[in-house]
């Protein structure tokens, strides 16, 4: 019996933009079911990290899989969500509208959805508590209402690897915990994880941290990662870790 | 009653035609227009609609079918601002502003050469709804299915665009060429309209039904439905007021469609006051329109907050 391949691989990847690093010499593996969390400060280069592997922007150099493949070129498998989705409102979409588009990386252009694909978008809904405002336009809601919309639509995907953007940024605690449950059982049917935060309680459970500052502060398990001195490197505090 | 709403149409084949043609043109338009209003297009749809006028000028002078210069215009328009949007760092906007202007410019002087242009140059910007011959109402009639064939083959990717720009990368489709392909069909969609209510004024019917549509809908294709209809009724009031006044129908088409959406638009500001909730933007809400660039998804951010705090695009 041969062990899975790894969900997300980057390999001495530097990424950044118009083929300038903004961080250079990442390397670490996720395995099924597994989470590595993003934590650094504004600018250290989370999110381009988390856009290289979406495939919205090309990798500087060195290697990088997501699922199996070159990043962007598996749709269906990866779910991604933007630090900030840009929604416009000059059409006032329902939220329930909103959450169905997260299926349609799998319906391409011709797929009828199925009874299934809104089976999932429901499951989805009503996971991240989107139920009660479902039928509102997005516009009309708040920000973590809107927060949790969009987490609902990555969830409907249904993807083998969620890449996700401080994805607790507006949440109130019951939100997070909303949050929390909803990661837990993605990673439990298989979803590896790759999420950017400030957050160090979010790097609790993860099995990879890579703490970044414009550079590599620490690849490594939370323990190793998430110690004094990395974090006096990384924040200039050691924070309440 | 009969003799003011329906005796016109019956006892007149000119505005009989007129309104088969102003409908196909509400039917198109609603269809276009629903994607310009919403992914923020109508700078560039206006550019098209006034680029063509040298491709039409040469093709009266050449004595070649009017449709194929307008072709020719469009494309050297779109192509133009795409090589100087992708070749330098002018944005989009300078270069469609520059084309625009420049396509004009060049359409005028060629039309300027000659005297008998003058007619001709009018008839181009403002159409002639009252001679649309049966020619063209079968060219409107495959415009009309081309573009809600595109519309709804690519239904997913262009509400994507529409709404969430980035989801549309993250989701395969291939941004450019959808951005494209919907540029494609605003183009066909001002291509077929333009001799029945002209270059001019079929921005109006572009932009005034599925305006108002997007006032009172929450789901593109009820928007699309609701432009339909609405350009379609607007056309046949316009139609009879034109009969009834003595004015030009094409104007008269696209001011009382404009003028349904300054209506829709009190009314539901009305409704909004007295209910003190809705359906439109709010207060403080900023108008976005994003597209994206060779490095994934850019957003445009016009208008000074967001309703919950934040500027969407911005980094933290």
């Amino acid at each position: 019996m041969t062990a899975a391949p790894p969900a997300i691989v980057a390999r001495d990847l530097a990424v950044g933009y118009g083929g300038r690093a903004v961080v250079d010499g990442i390397s670490f593996e996720v395995p099924a079911g597994g989470c590595v969390c993003l934590i650094g400060t504004n600018g250290s280069g989370k999110s381009t990290l988390l856009k290289t592997l979406a495939g919205l922007i090309p990798a500087v150099a060195g290697g990088v899989e997501v699922a199996g493949a070159a990043p962007g070129t598996q749709p269906a498998r990866v779910g991604y969500l933007a630090q900030r989705p840009a929604s416009s409102f000059t059409l006032p979409i329902r939220a329930a509208d909103v959450v169905s588009m997260g299926r349609f990386a799998s319906l391409g252009l011709w797929r009828r959805a199925t009874s299934a694909d809104r089976a999932w978008c429901e499951d989805a809904i009503d996971r991240m508590g989107v139920r009660p405002f479902a039928d509102r336009p997005l516009l009309e809601l708040s920000g973590g209402q809107q927060q949790r919309t969009h987490l609902a639509q990555a969830l409907a995907r249904r993807a083998d690897v969620l890449l996700l953007d401080e994805p607790t940024a507006g949440l109130d605690p019951n939100g997070r915990e909303t949050f929390a449950e909803a990661v837990a059982a993605e990673r439990a049917r298989g979803t590896a994880v790759a999420m950017a935060t400030h957050d160090l309680g979010d790097a609790d459970g993860a099995d990879v941290v890579v703490l970044l500052a414009g550079r590599v502060v620490a690849i490594g398990h939370p323990s190793e990662v998430l110690t004094d001195d990395h974090l006096r490197a990384s924040f200039g505090f050691t924070g309440p870790h | 009653m009969y003799d003011a709403l329906i005796a016109p149409f019956v006892d007149n084949q000119f505005l009989e035609r007129a309104l088969y043609a102003g409908v196909l043109v509400a039917w198109c338009c609603a269809v276009v227009g629903s994607f310009v209003v919403l992914r923020g297009l109508a700078f560039v749809a206006d550019a098209l609609a006034h680029g063509v006028l040298p491709g039409i000028a040469t093709a009266v002078l050449l004595g070649v079918p009017v449709v194929l210069g307008a072709a020719v215009g469009t494309v050297v328009m779109m192509g133009g601002v795409a090589v100087i949007t992708r070749r330098s760092r002018l944005s989009s906007d300078t270069a469609i502003g520059l084309f625009f202007a420049g396509m004009l410019a060049v359409g005028v002087m060629i039309t300027s050469r000659a005297r008998s242009f003058t007619g001709d140059l009018t008839r181009i910007l403002f159409g002639e709804l009252l001679g649309v011959d049966a020619s063209e109402l079968w060219w409107q009639a495959i415009a009309v299915v081309f573009v809600g064939g595109v519309a709804w083959t690519c239904r997913r990717p262009f509400l994507l665009l529409c709404i969430e720009p980035e989801l549309a990368a993250t989701s395969g489709f291939r941004v450019r060429l959808y951005e494209t392909l919907m540029l494609v069909i605003v183009a066909v969609a001002i291509i077929a309209s333009f001799q029945s209510v002209g270059t001019l004024l079929v921005f109006g019917m572009l932009l005034a039904p599925a305006s108002t549509a997007a006032l009172v809908t929450r789901r593109l294709g009820a928007m699309m439905l609701v432009a339909a209809v609405l350009g379609s009724v607007c056309t046949y009031a316009g139609l009879l007021v034109s009969y009834h006044a003595d004015l030009a129908a094409g104007a008269s088409v696209v001011a009382v469609a404009v003028g349904v959406f300054l209506a829709t638009f009190a009314g539901v500001e009305i409704r909004d006051a007295v209910t003190g909730g809705g359906i439109g933007i709010p207060p403080g809400a900023v108008q976005r329109h994003a597209h994206t660039h060779d490095d994934g998804a850019h957003v445009h951010v016009h208008g000074a907050e967001h309703p919950h705090g934040h500027v969407p695009g911005e980094r933290r």
